[in-house]
């Protein structure tokens, strides 16, 4: 029997990006808020110092910031028709843990998504008719606008100090940006940060190719800032353990960095680590959330009351809590009815890397940030006329690497043996002039009938939940979407001054057990109707109106871009609704 | 912060009826502009960093333990509750306390209560502090008074301590200098107290008078010298430098931590902008000792491995020009605090890592990580000494007994 | 460990904790706390990793190790410039890691039932990594010694070691009960790893493989470096643990 405890207004299941943001927005409104976190509480001193975070066999390999697995996994196939097996170990995608989530750990790469985005499927089908989109094919709408989510935009990118340049000013084309990007009110709180010798390299190649190459967006800083909540920050020292890792000096766009300090101090405000919710309670009609029942790290069981109750897990424990809560119809596939899981996508990833003469090149390729790189857009979203192609998505490429940990960046040209004296001496003669993208090419995952989430028959978690079931495959359109991207990128990396080059095409079948970004996105998607989707243009849910649920899991399908900066604004968004809206009038802001 | 406000209205109902008994002081509780006036004098005098224990929600309550060279003393009780604190004492006997040193029974109350600086305010000031203390909850809370061992225990002894070390008296102005420097020094020598950390005792626990201000140690951190001292002082820093210390906790090369933080958060937070100047004309008019030793050669053995520690490591936050990052992380090239004569908190702060102070101006509390276990003594010897003679500055070296001592020192405590 | 009908050595399996047990591992803070009012601090606080102590084998028997060792001279054979795999350390590498967390697959999910899946649904077996290796270990023997009169793997030529590899790698010289290429390709990884992670983990002794590289090991601060393109980095590669400059030389 769970013991109860005294109400709060609001408790929000979750204190990474989106809890933190919605926390420290309804605190301003003078609510009680309670966050809960299943994992423990991080701060850079503590947690990540330079003594000992720059371990890449502790972090990167043994990802030991991340989820275990044994206390929460997945399970997944391919094919409706296949037995789904768990994820008994991390490798698609790693899901984080703990105060800050994911934020602790990211590259910090901030891209606003295009305009078209928003309006995919009314967008794609007037420009090349609905028979050019695969059948199966799922895309929709947002319910929200590119223009509406502008000044939204603005605010994440100004409390993480994201350093960039801007491409489109209020419609001015501005030369050094994105000329693909839409429309923004102002430029970048601090300029771009400084490009090493590849990346800079792969920006005159691009150049010379007749592309417009600009700097990524980076929410590791070029300079020191302080935040509009008095937040200081310092700037990024290009250490090259971004990705995987805590920032041990206070430069990348974090909770920690950029909101918690602030937070916490408010009397308002309380949270709780190491404790696990496992259910969002609902009364007896069911469209009205009660609160949420956790479970602490010695095993017992709380009930947390609360007059409205925010999701804020990642996209993976969104869906799974709503599952488990019964809140929402379960997506059935087959029959095409539901929502709950529908919709699931990953990122199309893939690169090329490229092995210089290292009597020309040295690369030190061992200083970058997580967000460093040039970049090209020409190939993403609908930028380009997909007509002659037969395939619809996109993405941006660009010489995005972020280091050159030796374990994982000791590359040796195609051909040459993987051991041995030969292999010795590849590594030696080719470690320092080796460029390696990572994510070169970032291309969209679009949405898909079969590719959904559900409940698994047979597997369960330590609490005897079933396990969330991914059913999952690469289809046709990604696979040549990333063709055509990958050769384009090919092409540039040669221009280089490359001796040699290791493309590696993404292909199906998609494969648990290889890395390619923890982008996972949909599930609960938001959208114009409750037939077709979970929450609407709000991010409130359909069905239980005190009930809002952000991050990723509201993407209705994934562009070619990086998702945090999206998740960001969209929880201001959110948060404005409560605050204007909700709040004088709880209840359904949206007429379904 | 606990807004002192709430307990000022609790406490008005309970302070008339103590005003009307018999034994109460003949302070007016209904005067609010008194009242005022006391606990911002309350705020200068810092009481609560002693008669409040931290994260009771009991404001004044007492029975937090000072830590002081001849054992512990706990802080009484000094809300208004009639038997545990002190709301039968007479305004004198209150007086006597604060200005004289007398407990109500005449026997003599333990320095550790800084009667010696307060002794600087005047009968009015004291009066008005008992007229906001008379407004704060009751408690009842009943505190040992007689904690410190034998011969400590004697309170007998402190009338011979007082001859030597007692000088009794209101402040009095220095009619030559300005009045926002005599502000200053009534703030500093007076409420503010500032010597009771910042300058040097004697074995008998008194002021060592000559070397006012220039640093003292105590609970297992040295405070840093505070006079104008271009080396190991203020001297460097501009009055706006300090007034943004000691309001924010932080500046553009330093910030607050250990007990100072507490100092900041509880009391110079909480001053006026005017005080704070006052306190930072007078600090920086005097002159300090204004020592110059000379500079280690580069190849001293400490220096090479001090650098490459320094630029392998510390480097990350503290920058490769040793110059930090304004209002985050400290600068070590311009640090007063790094060339202190004694290095106790330079080698703790490396030894155990810190938190700088968050404040209301500067929320952002940076932490600098602990490297005890990952560096050994000569190595923290080393490096700190790099920092104390490296960007043109000179400081003696650091020997690996001396972080060997407070590695042992500090082992225990909990701060 | 026990033996079971087959004969062959098997792990107990770790008691699979039913219920709300806390399972983050390597972590110092496992109790739920409430943060309110202040951002958390104690003195001290931090988790550095843990060190491979020196010393004898801690999982392998000694048979094991001389064939690990073995191996690792094969997959990075010294030279006159950088020493190979056994002298810098790989076999001590993977012997720590296996008797640690990583060899008993601690916070995976090994709950049964196990199947045999797709190769894109990953590794699906109860044994782990220490189990492989006990059993890879093993089999290569047995079938070296079967081949070569009676010789173990670490009493070949290396010319003849070089040649079972190159059986292994492409399956066709096999092992009995194993997957010998399976085996192998975890071999090489796990060698290469540990002669490129940090020398804490035993492997990459005195930063050799940081040395031959030019990788410049844990730093942090590279902004003076950031737009100096196409240059060599001069400073030496310092590891979590320091470098020699770190301590004084009192002459």
């Amino acid at each position: 029997m769970a013991k109860r405890l005294p109400k709060k207004d609001v408790v929000i299941i979750g204190l990474g990006w989106t809890g933190s943001v919605m926390a420290n927005e309804l605190t301003d409104e003078g609510l009680e808020v309670m966050a809960i976190e299943r994992g423990p509480w991080r701060d850079a001193p503590t947690d990540f110092p330079p003594s000992y975070m720059q371990d890449e066999l502790r972090y990167r390999v043994r990802h030991e910031l991340f989820l275990r697995p044994d206390q929460l996994t997945f399970s997944f196939r391919n094919k409706v028709d296949q037995t789904a097996l768990p994820i008994r170990s991390w490798g698609a995608f790693m899901p984080p843990n703990g105060v800050g989530g994911g934020g602790v750990h990211w590259n910090a790469e901030m891209w606003r998504f295009l305009p078209s985005d928003f309006v995919l499927k009314t967008h794609l089908t007037e420009r090349y008719g609905a028979s050019f989109l695969p059948e199966d094919m799922t895309i929709q709408d947002w319910g929200i606008t590119y223009d509406e989510l502008e000044p939204f935009y603005d605010r994440f990118e100004y409390l993480c100090g994201t350093s960039g340049t801007a491409g489109n000013l209020n419609g001015k084309i501005q030369p050094g940006g994105n000329p693909f990007e839409g429309p923004r009110a102002r430029p970048y709180p601090t300029p771009a940060q400084a490009q090493p010798f590849g990346h800079t390299l792969f920006g005159k190649a691009a150049q010379d190719l007749g592309y417009k190459p600009f700097p990524q967006p980076s929410g590791n800083l070029s300079q020191a800032y302080t935040n509009p909540l008095g937040l200081k920050m310092g700037p990024c020292t290009y250490c090259g353990f971004c990705e995987w890792f805590g920032c041990s000096n206070y430069s990348k766009a974090s909770p920690q960095t950029t909101i918690l300090p602030y937070l916490v101090r408010k009397p308002n405000f309380s949270a709780r680590d190491n404790s696990e919710v496992i259910k969002i309670n609902v009364d007896k009609s069911g469209t009205r959330a009660t609160g949420v029942t956790f479970v602490d790290s010695s095993g017992v069981e709380w009930e947390q009351p609360a007059d409205l109750v925010v999701l804020a897990a990642y996209t993976m424990f969104n869906v799974q809590l709503l599952l488990h809560s019964k809140i929402g119809k379960p997506y059935d596939p087959i029959a095409n009815t539901g929502v709950v899981g529908r919709n699931y996508t990953h990122q199309t990833i893939s690169s090329v890397n490229g092995f210089f003469d290292n009597k020309k090149y040295n690369f030190n390729p061992f200083i970058a940030s997580g967000a460093i790189g040039m970049c090209i857009d020409e190939f993403n979203g609908d930028n380009f006329d997909h007509g002659p192609h037969g395939f619809v998505g996109g993405g941006y490429m660009g010489q995005v690497q972020t280091g050159a940990r030796p374990i994982e960046s000791t590359l040796v040209p195609p051909g040459t043996p993987k051991w041995g004296a030969a292999w010795k001496t590849a590594v030696k003669e080719n470690y320092l002039s080796t460029v390696k993208p990572g994510t070169g090419v970032h291309g969209s995952f679009y949405a898909y009938r079969d590719v959904y989430l559900d409940l698994d028959p047979t597997y369960s978690d330590r609490f005897g939940r079933p396990l969330m079931r991914i059913t999952m495959d690469l289809k046709e359109n990604e696979v040549k979407q990333n063709k055509f991207l990958t050769d384009k990128f090919a092409e540039i990396i040669k221009a280089m001054g490359a001796d040699k080059l290791g493309i590696q095409y993404r292909t199906a079948p998609y494969d648990i057990s290889t890395y390619q970004t923890t982008h996972l996105n949909g599930g609960a998607i938001m959208g114009t109707a409750p037939t077709t989707s979970a929450l609407n243009r709000y991010m409130q849910s359909w069905d239980v109106s005190n009930l809002f649920v952000l991050g990723a899991s509201a993407f209705p399908q994934n562009p070619g871009y990086n998702p945090t900066l999206t998740v960001g604004a969209l929880a201001y968004w959110a948060a404005k609704a409560i605050r204007d809206k909700y709040l004088k009038s709880p209840g359904r802001l949206v007429d379904a | 912060m606990r807004d002192s406000g709430r307990s000022f209205f609790a406490g008005l109902g309970i302070a008339v009826f103590v005003a009307t008994s018999a034994s109460a002081g003949d302070s007016d509780p209904q005067e609010f502009t008194q009242i005022e006036r006391g606990r911002y004098l309350a705020v200068l005098s810092d009481c609560a960093s002693c008669h409040t224990v931290p994260g009771s929600n009991q404001p004044f309550a007492g029975g937090r333990a000072i830590e002081t060279p001849f054992g512990n003393i706990l802080a009484p009780n000094i809300t208004p509750d009639p038997e545990t604190g002190i709301g039968s004492w007479s305004d004198d006997a209150f007086d006597a306390a604060i200005r004289k040193g007398l407990r109500r029974n005449g026997s003599r109350l333990y320095p550790a209560m800084p009667y010696t600086a307060y002794t600087k305010m005047s009968r009015e000031d004291v009066l008005a502090i008992r007229a906001y203390l008379n407004t704060v909850t009751p408690v009842r809370n009943a505190v040992d008074a007689n904690t410190l061992p034998f011969p400590f225990n004697i309170r007998a002894s402190m009338r011979v301590w007082n001859m030597l070390y007692f000088n009794q008296g209101d402040y009095k102005p220095d009619a030559k200098k300005p009045a926002e420097w005599n502000r200053g020094a009534f703030l500093v020598d007076g409420p503010g107290h500032c010597g009771a950390c910042h300058t040097p005792k004697t074995f008998l626990g008194g002021d060592k008078t000559d070397d006012y201000l220039r640093g003292g140690f105590l609970q297992g951190w040295s405070a840093p010298d505070i006079t104008g001292d271009s080396r190991v002082g203020l001297g460097a820093w501009s009055a706006e430098d300090l007034v943004a210390y000691l309001k924010s906790g932080h500046n553009r090369v330093s910030a607050a931590t250990g007990p100072m933080a507490e100092v900041v958060t509880l009391s110079t937070e909480h001053m006026t902008d005017p005080d704070l100047r006052a306190i930072a004309t007078y600090l920086k008019s005097l002159s300090g000792k204004q020592d110059h030793p000379q500079t280690l050669s580069k190849e001293d053995a400490a220096m090479v491995s001090g650098g490459a520690i320094y630029r392998d490591q510390c480097s990350a936050c503290h920058g490769i020009d040793g110059k930090g990052v304004a209002e985050l992380f400290p600068s070590i090239a311009d640090s007063s605090m790094v060339k202190s004569d004694d290095p106790t908190t330079s080698i703790r702060i490396v030894l155990r890592g810190a938190r700088s102070v968050g404040t209301q101006a500067q929320p952002t509390a940076p932490g600098m990580p602990s490297y005890g276990r990952q560096l050994d003594d000569a190595q923290i010897a080393a490096v700190l000494t790099y920092m104390r003679n490296g960007w043109g500055a000179a400081a003696a070296p650091i020997g690996a007994a001396d972080v060997a001592r407070v590695r042992s020192d500090t082992a225990l405590r909990p701060d | 460990m026990d033996k079971k009908d087959s004969g062959r050595l098997y792990f107990h399996r770790r008691e699979l904790l039913i219920g709300a047990a806390y399972l983050m591992l390597g972590l110092s803070k496992a109790h739920a706390t409430i943060i309110v009012d202040h951002l958390p601090w104690t003195p001290n606080a931090g988790n550095p990793p843990t060190a491979a102590l020196p010393g004898s084998w801690v999982f392998f028997t000694r048979d094991e190790g001389r064939a690990m060792e073995a191996i690792a001279d094969r997959i990075i054979p010294p030279d006159p410039q950088t020493p190979g795999g056994k002298e810098s350390g790989s076999a001590i590498f993977i012997d720590r890691q296996l008797a640690g967390p990583y060899g008993r697959q601690d916070g995976l999910y090994v709950r049964p039932p196990f199947m045999k899946g797709t190769k894109s649904q990953g590794y699906q077996s109860e044994k782990g990594p220490a189990q492989e290796y006990r059993e890879g270990l093993a089999a290569l023997d047995l079938a070296c010694k079967a081949k070569f009169d009676g010789k173990a793997f670490a009493d070949l030529s290396d010319q003849d070691k070089d040649a079972v590899l190159k059986g292994l790698e492409s399956a066709e010289f096999k092992l009995d009960g194993t997957d010998g290429k399976a085996f192998f390709d975890m071999a090489i990884k796990d060698v290469q790893m540990g002669f490129f992670a940090d020398p804490i983990y035993g492997g990459n002794r005195d930063m050799v493989a940081w040395k031959m590289i030019g990788y410049p090991g844990s730093r942090y601060n590279y902004l003076d470096w950031v737009n100096r393109h196409n240059e060599r980095f001069p400073l030496p590669p310092v590891s979590m643990t320091g470098r020699a400059e770190w301590t004084p030389q009192t002459r």
